[in-house]
């Protein structure tokens, strides 16, 4: 076990993962020479070399199309979008094409690949640095749609995603890439796509959230044990499409309450998904109308601002609160 | 049945006037007027020292990730000195010196970069598109206001920038190919600065040169020295004028060097060489210009230091205003409301009223 940080934890899976197996190869923009601008494949092109550790021209269309092609050729590629705010000059492949292969080929081709890119904000970046958009590819059909929440889970399922027959949009929350360590195994560690964790067990009510804002929810969640002792029971998605409605459906049959929790905008976000799930599988249990604690539905504002706009500890238990209060 | 070379209407050029000593090639050489010549100077010369202050803001965290302009400030000031002023302007990310030159302030362009949304007002009569992040996107735009003008009739020019990263995009062939079919007023403006971060120009494209591109979609391409100011406004002012009477559009690729990091959360140490970055330190744009003013009786060594004194005064005022606004505008956060639509649908103004009474009760509990 060593102590890592989310980048490095990443590192390490590109690295078990392009050791064991040779048809996985690394490609986007900086991401040879350079180690990835936010320094995720640092290394990669020492021990693997340019033609498996690809630095490419500049163009997102043709990293996604160019993995597509790989992918069903054989070869498993883990591109990188620099910022997931340039990953729509890359939709159409990801739609046309990556989401509906398997589809039109009728199971002959298939998409074995993993689009990695670091998404949502608190890092006082320029515009199209912040932004949280996963509901674009959790809405499309084909396409999975993970977000880990710490340096563990980014690794395990980054493995998965790695050994996944179908392609993966693999959302990595910029602002916790160096911000805490965890206890990473050295022996490959992975988590099964589609299934969420009880990260925090409780019998009050249910916090469910994912990537940035797990670990302010679980704050909210200790606050509310020694402020309120109220106990709360966190839910961390992991993947938002598939998503695991069992886990979240079951834990508010328990609570009778729930919050959910996202940077994203309110409206059609991942969090709409779930309250209409939880509508569907655990009405009878509901004691109180679900809370969406969410970004806005504005374009998420430069910097000065952006802590004003993100969801935190605050307002999460003032969400809480109302749900427990009502 | 024959074999032979296809005659293009169009070929690619290469233009060097002023070299990298401040030597003159008087066949070449333009008439500038001299105030014109000053003022190119002068404008050359605070690009690179806001740029200086720039890095040192952001340095100190007072304000945060920018773009430096460092070693291709003749790349951009000569294209858009062959603008008028009611001609349109389409940047990227790295044009702060194009900007100025268009009006545009420091001070918001320290605000644009120290974080505040209020940044991205133009201010009135200028016609410049805001800073585009997304590498070659805004070419596209500059052929639609191209468009506007033929169609207006209107006999305007729309410039935009771009690096030599940004034509491996495919909005920036589409850009191309659209303003060629259409034959609309436009300038496309290439700062190759070597490099795409850590992408070399030679990785970036198997093409000879950039300029060549314009070949492929009916256009003249030109390849400019673009740490010459004389060249670079020379091949501009030749594609603004046959933009502006109906020529169609042109390419000019800019040769230049990205001489400071790509941008301040960048570390080239990682990529390239000292001696790269120290061979293009000798080709200056600025001081081979203060030698050819300087030849002509057009600058004295006093007058340049008066002039950096100025200019000094000039960037410390843009700089001490726009703290002072920053302070007063750090608690405006509720203009992140502001400017989604023309007018805010009901659900966005519950919004923005949930935010306003959670910023009122803790400044409530605060107070
Ligand atoms: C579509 C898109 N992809 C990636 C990025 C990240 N990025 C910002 S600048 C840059 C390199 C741009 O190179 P070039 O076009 O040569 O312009 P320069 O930075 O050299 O001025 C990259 C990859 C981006 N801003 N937009
Ligand atoms: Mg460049």
């Amino acid at each position: 076990m060593a102590k890592m940080t989310m980048v490095q934890a990443l590192n390490h899976a590109l690295h078990q993962q392009m050791r064991k197996d040779d048809s996985v190869v690394v490609l986007g923009e900086d991401v040879g020479v350079d180690g990835g601008v936010f320094r995720v494949t640092d290394g990669l092109i020492d021990e693997f070399g340019k033609e498996r550790v690809i630095d490419t021209p500049l163009a997102e269309s043709a990293i996604v199309g160019t993995s597509i092609g790989m992918a069903i050729y054989g070869l498993k590629p883990v591109g990188e979008i620099q910022f997931s705010g340039f990953s729509y000059l890359a939709f159409h492949q990801l739609e046309s094409h990556a989401a509906r292969m398997r589809w039109r080929s009728q199971g002959g081709y298939h998409v074995p690949m993993v689009l990695r890119m670091p998404y949502a904000g608190g890092v006082r970046a320029l515009e199209h640095h912040s932004e949280s958009r996963e509901a674009y590819y959790a809405h499309t059909p084909g396409l999975k749609m993970v977000i880990p929440s710490g340096p563990r889970t980014a690794r395990a399922l980054l493995v998965s995603a790695i050994q996944d027959p179908d392609p993966v949009i693999f959302f990595e929350p910029k602002s916790v890439y160096r911000a805490f360590r965890e206890e990473v195994p050295e022996e490959e560690e992975s988590m099964p796509l589609g299934q969420a964790q009880v990260v925090r067990e409780g019998g009050d009510i249910t916090l469910i959230a994912y990537g940035a804002m797990l670990r302010p929810t679980l704050e909210a969640a200790q606050r509310l044990e020694d402020e309120d002792g109220v106990q709360a029971e966190v839910i961390d998605l992991l993947t938002i499409s598939p998503l695991d409605t069992d886990t979240f459906a079951e834990s508010v049959r328990k609570t009778g309450r729930a919050v959910v929790v996202h940077e994203a905008p309110r409206s059609f976000g991942p969090g709409a998904e779930v309250v209409s799930r939880l509508v569907e599988k655990s009405f009878w249990y509901l004691e109180a109308p679900i809370q969406r604690v969410t970004g806005f539905d504005i374009i998420i504002p430069m910097f000065a601002y952006e802590q004003v706009y993100l969801p935190g500890v605050e307002r999460i238990l003032r969400g809480a609160r109302e749900t427990l209060n009502a | 049945m024959p074999r032979e070379k296809i005659d293009l209407p169009h070929h690619v050029e290469y233009l060097s006037i002023l070299d990298k000593d401040g030597n003159v090639d008087q066949d070449l050489e333009p008439d500038i007027p001299d105030d014109q010549l000053r003022k190119l100077h002068r404008y050359m010369l605070l690009g690179r020292r806001f740029d200086e202050r720039m890095l040192r803001l952001q340095r100190q965290g007072r304000i945060g990730t920018f773009a430096p302009i460092k070693g291709q400030e003749a790349s951009q000031i000569g294209p858009v000195a062959a603008l008028r002023e009611d001609d349109w302007m389409v940047p990227a990310f790295r044009e702060a010196g194009a900007m100025i030159w268009r009006g545009q302030s420091m001070e918001g362009i320290l605000l644009l970069y120290g974080g505040f949304n209020q940044a991205g007002e133009m201010p009135e009569g200028i016609n410049n598109l805001p800073v585009a992040v997304p590498v070659g996107t805004q070419v596209l735009h500059a052929v639609g206001l191209g468009y506007g003008m033929k169609y207006r009739g209107d006999d305007r020019v729309a410039m935009t920038f771009f690096g030599d990263g940004a034509t491996s995009e495919g909005d920036f062939h589409e850009g191309l190919n659209f303003a060629g079919v259409f034959q609309t007023p436009v300038v496309f403006v290439c700062q190759n600065n070597h490099w795409a971060i850590s992408i070399p120009r030679s990785h970036q494209t198997r093409s000879e040169t950039l300029a060549q591109k314009a070949l492929a979609y009916g256009m003249p391409g030109i390849q400019v020295d673009g740490n010459d100011i004389l060249a670079t406004y020379v091949a501009a002012t030749e594609a603004v004028e046959r933009a502006r009477s109906g020529g169609g559009p042109t390419l000019i690729e800019c040769v230049t060097y990205r001489r400071s990091v790509h941008t301040t959360a960048d570390d080239p140490t990682r990529y390239r060489t000292d001696e790269e970055v120290a061979e293009w330190e000798e080709r200056d744009p600025i001081t081979r210009f203060q030698k050819y003013l300087k030849d002509k009786g057009l600058l004295s060594d006093q007058e340049l230091e008066e002039l950096e004194e100025e200019i000094d005064t000039e960037i410390r005022d843009a700089v001490e205003k726009t703290e002072k606004r920053m302070e007063e505008l750090a608690g405006e956060a509720m203009v992140m409301f502001e400017h989604m639509y023309a007018e805010l649908p009901p659900y966005l103004r519950e919004q923005r009223d949930e935010l306003a009474r959670e910023l009122a009760a803790k400044e409530g509990s605060n107070g």
